[in-house]
């Protein structure tokens, strides 16, 4: 049976973790993660779950002893934001190497300096190389619904990789919002039993885990990393189907609205999404065939599902939530443009840094990306290939 | 304890054709120490001599379950281990009682490993960590670490005009270990490896967290004799540079080996045959010489009077 609950994006995700049931967390608190180690841990002084709770002494520990616990042969979970994903820099890629599937809510939150605690995508798009799977979502209800998807993504056995689910730092973690959860059994069996592979537990068959590599065979095995990617695309698109079936709520790669008949597209991540939906509604009502994608998968980026889905527009504008610095433009739209690149069509692109450091973006600049649009496809070309918007200049 | 007979006739947990140095002290005090446990265990290492040298893929000499992620976790990697294993024998899915084990040397324990197995330790997980100490960082070269003595020789602590080498004294990380107040804490040496054995034994039937720093030498980062490691690691504990103690509990003191007068070493002794130290037998060094061999004669009395102070049981 489905409830309707009114909770913060943390409450919805905690209630995922719960539902899950992990058999190890190890976790440090950072906001605006912190609501999600709380609650879980509450769950766990009550008894409600059976996790092994390891509360560590920082990021870099809570990764490590995720590693060590998935290596031994347990389903495990962390959470963190911004600073915490960068303290674990170093161990994201051990755990995607030694292909533990790690699930991880990610708060996303800008990084220092200067300190700030509010939302943008720094934070996960640094971690974009790692070799992990990486899912945004718009809301507490896709945040949710991401997170018990994640699992039985990062531990198909084709894919056997961790995953983070972002949602957007207090817009969606601190924000009550509506949401529907799933019946706590429907949700368990949806979910599943872990099946480790080669579990370091299993003493009477000893493995060894996390091998020193020379030239002689790193290659292969970064390379077979790589292959390891792939499959995540098909297998999300699957469990996307199954989960539909259970929920009623649909899942692909990334959403659209009103992108079949677009001339102008906005591309945006995560919350974003939301208000962006809302300036598409507007600007129909006003004849302007606007349209919107909003990528769920990022990690691996579908790049030719998404460039099928613009091929059509005459202008696109990316909305980065992080910069790149010294690159050309923001993750969001490097990846997008060179997935237009393909087509052959010279369609053009721009790219807007927006929200940097939490900074609020509503309609009105929603509006003005698309107004800049209308300009774009009009001449057939962008005046300039990254803008900055809503900073004081 | 097992006799050496029956030990030796053991068959070791860390197979022969690793690639680490004739005259390493890593090697033996592992197999020391895995001969002493007689449960199934799980061991980590950090990164370091002992881990590139025992899995260079596709060989591994560990026939144990082990582990390896990267140079500063070993602790962390281990909790998360033991939370694994309690967490799946609460369920009913593992029945079997297993030892948890990690090592590091000194630079992945008292500098870039300290944090992980500070918070590891507080947070009172079954295991034995072991930090073998050679005295610097070997695998990357001989760098000085928080381990490394005053006055030895590395390549980023060199003697010079305005230096005789490290200048700094090393950090007492087995009474650090102690201050966490945890259940066992304990120095040991290769060369002691009925005192090792018997530690280990004993930290098994402990439940909590354990620590033993086991002096371990580096012929190539102490340019001695490989030949001479275990006489050099025997001199060590008898110059009183490397006290043989345990600790319970935080503050249970006991020395387990006290030499007599005519078997003390004076440490200029132990230098000599290292050559790390070789500076400090030039003209002008006496008064450095002089002052480690106060030192040492210090924390030596200071170790006595710990355990003269210990309560008795």
């Amino acid at each position: 049976m489905v409830k309707t609950l009114a909770q913060t994006g943390t409450s919805a995700m905690a209630a995922a973790m719960r539902q899950i049931n992990p058999d190890v967390v190890a976790a440090y608190p950072i906001t605006p993660q912190t609501a999600i180690v709380e609650e879980f841990s509450s769950m766990v002084a009550n008894g409600v779950v059976k996790a092994e709770l390891v509360q560590v002494e920082s990021e870099h520990s809570a990764m490590s002893a995720c590693i060590g616990a998935g290596a031994a042969g347990s389903r495990v979970m962390t959470a963190t934001s911004s600073a915490g994903l960068a303290l674990m820099w170093e161990v994201l890629y051990v755990a995607s190497g030694c292909r533990i599937p790690v699930i991880m809510p990610m708060v996303n939150r800008a990084l220092s300096a200067p300190l700030n605690i509010h939302c943008d995508h720094s934070d996960s798009m640094g971690a974009r190389d790692a070799g992990w799977i990486q899912i945004f979502s718009e809301n507490a209800q896709q945040a949710y619904d991401n997170l018990l998807q994640a699992v039985r993504i990062g531990e198909h056995e084709k894919v056997r990789l961790p995953v983070m689910i972002m949602m957007d730092g207090f817009i969606t973690s601190h924000a009550i919002e509506r949401f529907d959860i799933l019946d706590d059994e429907a949700a368990s069996k949806f979910v599943g039993e872990y099946k480790a592979v080669n579990p370091l537990l299993d003493v009477e068959h000893p493995v060894t885990h996390g091998p020193f590599d020379l030239f002689d065979y790193n290659f292969e095995h970064k390379r077979a990393q790589a292959e390891a990617m792939k499959p995540a695309k098909d297998v999300a698109l699957k469990v996307a189907q199954e989960f539909a079936s259970l929920s009623g709520r649909q899942y692909g790669l990334f959403a659209s609205h009103q992108l079949k008949d677009a001339e102008i597209a906005v591309v945006v991540l995560s919350s974003t999404g939301g208000t962006a939906r809302g300036v598409v509604d507007k600007l129909r009502e006003r004849g302007v065939k606007a349209g919107l994608l909003i990528p769920r998968l990022f990690r691996p980026f579908p790049a030719e599902e998404i460039a099928d889905a613009l091929k059509h527009v005459k202008a696109v504008a990316v909305m980065d939530r992080s910069d790149s610095f010294g690159a050309q433009g923001g993750p969001l739209f490097i990846e997008t443009r060179h997935a237009l690149y393909g087509l052959g069509k010279n369609i053009p692109v721009t790219d807007y840094i927006f929200g940097i450091g939490g900074r609020d973006t509503g309609p009105d600049q929603i509006e003005k990306v698309f107004a800049d649009l209308q300009d774009i496809a009009a001449s057939g070309k962008a005046k300039q290939t990254v803008n900055y918007l809503g900073v004081r200049e | 304890m097992a006799s050496l007979k029956e030990i030796v006739q053991q068959k070791p947990r860390l197979a022969s054709g690793h690639r680490l140095c004739p005259g390493c002290g890593a090697s033996i005090a592992v197999n020391q120490i895995l001969h002493a446990i007689n449960y199934p265990v799980v061991v980590t290492s950090a990164t370091g001599c002992l881990e590139v040298s025992t899995t260079p893929f596709p060989y591994t000499s560990w026939e144990v379950p082990f582990i390896h992620s990267a140079f500063e976790n070993a602790a962390a990697t281990i909790s998360g281990v033991v939370a694994a294993y309690n967490s799946l024998k609460r369920q009913g899915k593992i029945s079997q009682d297993i030892k948890f084990l990690a090592f590091g040397g000194d630079g992945g324990t008292y500098d870039i490993g300290f944090q992980a197995l500070s918070g590891a330790v507080e947070r009172g997980h079954d295991f034995l960590y072991v930090c073998y100490d050679n005295g610097a960082y070997m695998n990357t070269g001989i760098q000085r670490s928080g381990a490394t003595p005053i006055g030895a020789a590395t390549t980023t602590a060199p003697p010079g005009k305005e230096s005789y080498g490290k200048v700094q004294r090393r950090k007492d990380i087995t009474s650090i270990m102690a201050a966490h107040q945890i259940p066992y804490t304990a120095q040991a040496s290769v060369s002691y490896w009925k005192d090792l054995m018997r530690k280990v034994e004993k930290a098994m039937e402990i439940e909590g967290p354990k620590f033993i720093n086991v002096l371990s030498p580096c012929p190539r980062g102490w340019r001695s004799i490989d030949g001479q490691s275990i006489a050099l690691a025997k001199e060590a504990v008898l110059s009183c540079f490397w006290p043989l103690y345990e600790v319970e509990d935080g503050n249970k003191w006991k020395v387990n080996v006290k030499p007599r007068e005519e078997q003390k070493v004076p440490v200029a002794e132990w230098f000599k045959k290292q050559g790390r130290f070789k500076h400090l037998f030039k003209p002008g060094n006496e008064p450095v010489l002089e002052q480690i061999q106060t030192e040492i004669d210090d924390q030596w009395q200071r170790l006595l009077a710990k355990e003269a102070s210990s309560p008795t049981e």
